[in-house]
C-alpha cells in the first residue's frame, strides 16, 4: 500500500451528494446567466427583473425551499444562500428580490398551521408565485415588531385590513404578500399576526414610486394597502415566534449572501484588473497588487462571517431553544450591520484599485452600478437601528457567542 | 425568599416594564406573556428589573424565550438562581 492509498480512502462524497450539488449548482448558474444579460436594463430603467425572476421559475427555485413532497426542490438554507452568493454577483436586484422571496416562503414552509396555509405552500410551488412582505407601516419608524393596522372580521369567515406601507419591495409584482398587522382592534401594538393575502384580493394604491441610487429593480415603492383574506389565512402562531425563528434570521443571511456574491464580484474584477497589469511587469509587483492584498483580508472576513453565520442558523434550524435565544438574536443582528458595511467598503475600494475604468458607467470593467447598489444594504434597514436593538440585548448579554 | 414574595415581586417588574395588555397584578401565572403583548425588547427591560429587584444575573443559558414565557417560569427561574 503506497502513500496515496491514504487520500483514496478518505471518505468521498456519495455520488448522490454530488449529482445534487451539481444540480444545484447549474440552476443558479441558469439564472446568474439571465440576470447578468439584463442587469443594465434593469439598472437603467429601473424596472423589474422579470426576465431573472422567470428564469429562477422555470428553474423551480421560487419554490427552492419547499420540502420535495410539497412540490419544492428541499433546498438548505446554505444551499439558498449559495445560490444567492451566485446571483449576487450578477445583478443585486434579482438576488435581493430571491431574497426577499424566500424569506417570505420559509415562513410557510416553517410555520403554515392551518390548511389554508399549507395548501398555498403547495400552490406556491406547483405555480411558481412570488411572495413580497408588508411589515413596515407609516408611524412605526421601521420597527417590525409594532403594528398600528389591526386586523377586521368580516362576513363569510374572512378579515379585512388597511395598511400605509412605507415600502413594500417588488409589491406590484406580487402573488401574495405577507402582511403583519394587530390581531385584532384592541390588540396591543405588538400582539401581532401575520398574514398571506394573494393579489386578486389586494389593491395597492402607489403613494410614491421608485428612482433610487440603487438596486433600481427591486422596485421598492410605497403603497396604501387594502385587503381581505380568508381568516385561516393568518398563521395561528405568534408573528414574535415567526419573526425570532425564521424571518428575522432568514432574512438577514440571505441578504447578507447576496451582498456576499456583490463584493466577490467586485473583488474578481479588481484581481483580473491587477494580474493583467502584472502580465505587463513579470518580475516587478504592480503596486496596485499590494491593495488587492488588503482587499483580501476584508473579502476573506465577510466570506467567513457570511458562511459562518449561515452555517449557524443551519444548525439552529430545529432548535427554537437556540434560534430564540439572545445570543443567536444578537449575531443575527450582528450579521446584517457588518455585511453592509463590508460590502459598501470592499465595493469602494475595488473601484480605487481597478481606478477609472471602474468609474466610468459604460466599460468591461465598470464597477458604476455594483457601487451605486452597495450603498443600499446600509440603507435598506438602518444598521443604527439594529444596533440600538443590539445595544439593548448587551444589556443583559453575558457575552457568550 | 419564598415562591410567592418571589412571584409577588415579579408581577410588580411585569406591571412596570412588560407592556401587557392585560394587568400584571392578576394575569395567569401560566399565561403566555408574549400571546400578552409582551416583546423581546420589553422582556429585556423586565430582565433588568428582575435583575436590580433580587441582586441577581441571568445565566446565558437562561437568556431564551422560555424563561420569560410565563410568571411560573419566570418564577421559577429566579428561585434556581438564589438557589444556585
Amino acid at each position: 500500500m503506497t502513500d496515496h492509498a491514504v487520500l483514496t480512502d478518505t471518505p468521498q462524497r456519495g455520488a448522490e451528494d454530488t449529482d445534487r450539488a451539481e444540480r444545484v449548482a447549474a440552476r443558479a448558474e441558469a439564472v446568474a446567466a439571465v440576470a447578468r444579460e439584463f442587469a443594465d436594463a434593469v439598472d437603467s430603467e429601473s424596472r423589474f427583473p422579470r426576465e431573472a425572476i422567470d428564469e429562477a421559475r422555470n428553474q423551480g427555485l421560487l419554490a427552492a425551499p419547499i420540502p420535495e413532497a410539497d412540490g419544492g426542490l428541499g433546498y438548505s438554507i446554505t444551499e439558498l444562500c449559495r445560490m444567492l452568493e451566485r446571483v449576487g454577483r450578477e445583478c443585486t436586484s434579482t438576488a435581493m428580490i430571491l431574497a426577499m422571496h424566500h424569506s417570505q416562503v420559509l415562513c410557510l414552509t416553517r410555520h403554515a398551521d392551518t390548511d389554508f396555509l399549507r395548501d398555498y405552500t403547495r400552490r406556491v410551488a406547483a405555480e411558481g408565485l412570488l411572495l413580497a412582505s408588508a411589515t413596515t407601516e407609516a408611524q412605526i419608524g421601521g420597527d417590525t415588531r409594532n403594528s398600528t393596522c389591526a386586523v377586521r372580521p368580516i362576513e363569510d369567515g374572512r378579515v379585512a385590513l388597511h395598511k400605509s406601507c412605507p415600502v413594500i419591495s417588488y409589491g406590484a409584482y406580487a402573488d401574495a404578500i405577507l402582511v403583519t398587522a394587530r390581531r385584532s382592534e384592541d390588540a396591543a401594538s405588538s400582539d401581532q399576526v401575520l398574514l398571506v393575502v394573494e393579489a386578486e384580493n389586494l389593491q395597492l394604491d402607489r403613494q410614491r414610486g421608485w428612482d433610487a441610487l440603487g438596486m433600481r429593480g427591486t422596485c421598492s415603492e410605497s403603497f396604501e394597502l387594502d385587503a381581505t383574506t380568508p381568516a385561516d389565512a393568518m398563521f395561528t402562531v405568534l408573528f414574535e415566534t415567526i419573526s425570532a425563528q425564521t424571518m428575522l434570521p432568514a432574512a438577514h443571511c440571505l441578504w447578507a449572501s447576496a451582498w456576499l456574491g456583490m463584493a466577490t464580484q467586485a473583488g474578481l474584477t479588481a484581481r483580473s484588473v491587477v494580474q493583467k497589469a502584472a502580465r505587463k511587469t513579470p518580475g516587478t509587483t504592480p503596486p496596485s497588487a499590494m491593495r488587492l492584498a488588503e482587499l483580501e483580508v476584508q473579502l476573506q472576513s465577510m466570506t467567513d462571517v457570511v458562511r459562518a453565520s449561515v452555517a449557524r442558523y443551519e444548525a439552529a434550524w430545529d432548535d427554537p431553544a437556540v434560534s430564540e435565544s439572545m445570543q443567536f438574536a444578537i449575531a443575527m443582528n450582528t450579521l446584517k450591520v457588518s455585511g453592509a458595511e463590508a460590502v459598501r467598503r470592499i465595493v469602494g475600494d475595488a473601484m480605487v484599485i481597478v481606478g477609472i475604468t471602474a468609474f466610468a458607467n459604460r466599460s468591461p470593467v465598470s464597477l458604476a452600478r455594483l457601487y451605486r447598489d452597495s450603498i443600499g444594504p446600509s440603507v435598506m434597514v438602518n444598521n443604527d437601528r439594529i444596533l440600538l436593538h443590539t445595544a439593548t440585548l448587551q444589556l443583559v448579554s453575558r457575552g457568550q457567542r | 425568599m419564598d415562591s410567592t414574595a418571589i412571584e409577588t415581586t415579579v408581577r410588580s417588574v411585569l406591571g412596570h416594564h412588560g407592556k401587557l395588555s392585560e394587568d400584571a397584578g392578576t394575569i395567569a401565572a401560566d399565561a403566555d406573556l408574549y400571546r400578552a403583548g409582551m416583546t423581546s425588547h420589553a422582556s429585556v427591560n423586565v430582565m433588568l428589573g428582575l435583575e436590580d429587584e433580587f441582586d441577581i444575573e441571568f445565566p446565558e443559558e437562561r437568556l431564551t424565550k422560555a424563561t420569560f414565557t410565563s410568571i411560573n417560569s419566570i418564577t421559577e427561574a429566579v428561585e434556581a438562581i438564589n438557589n444556585d
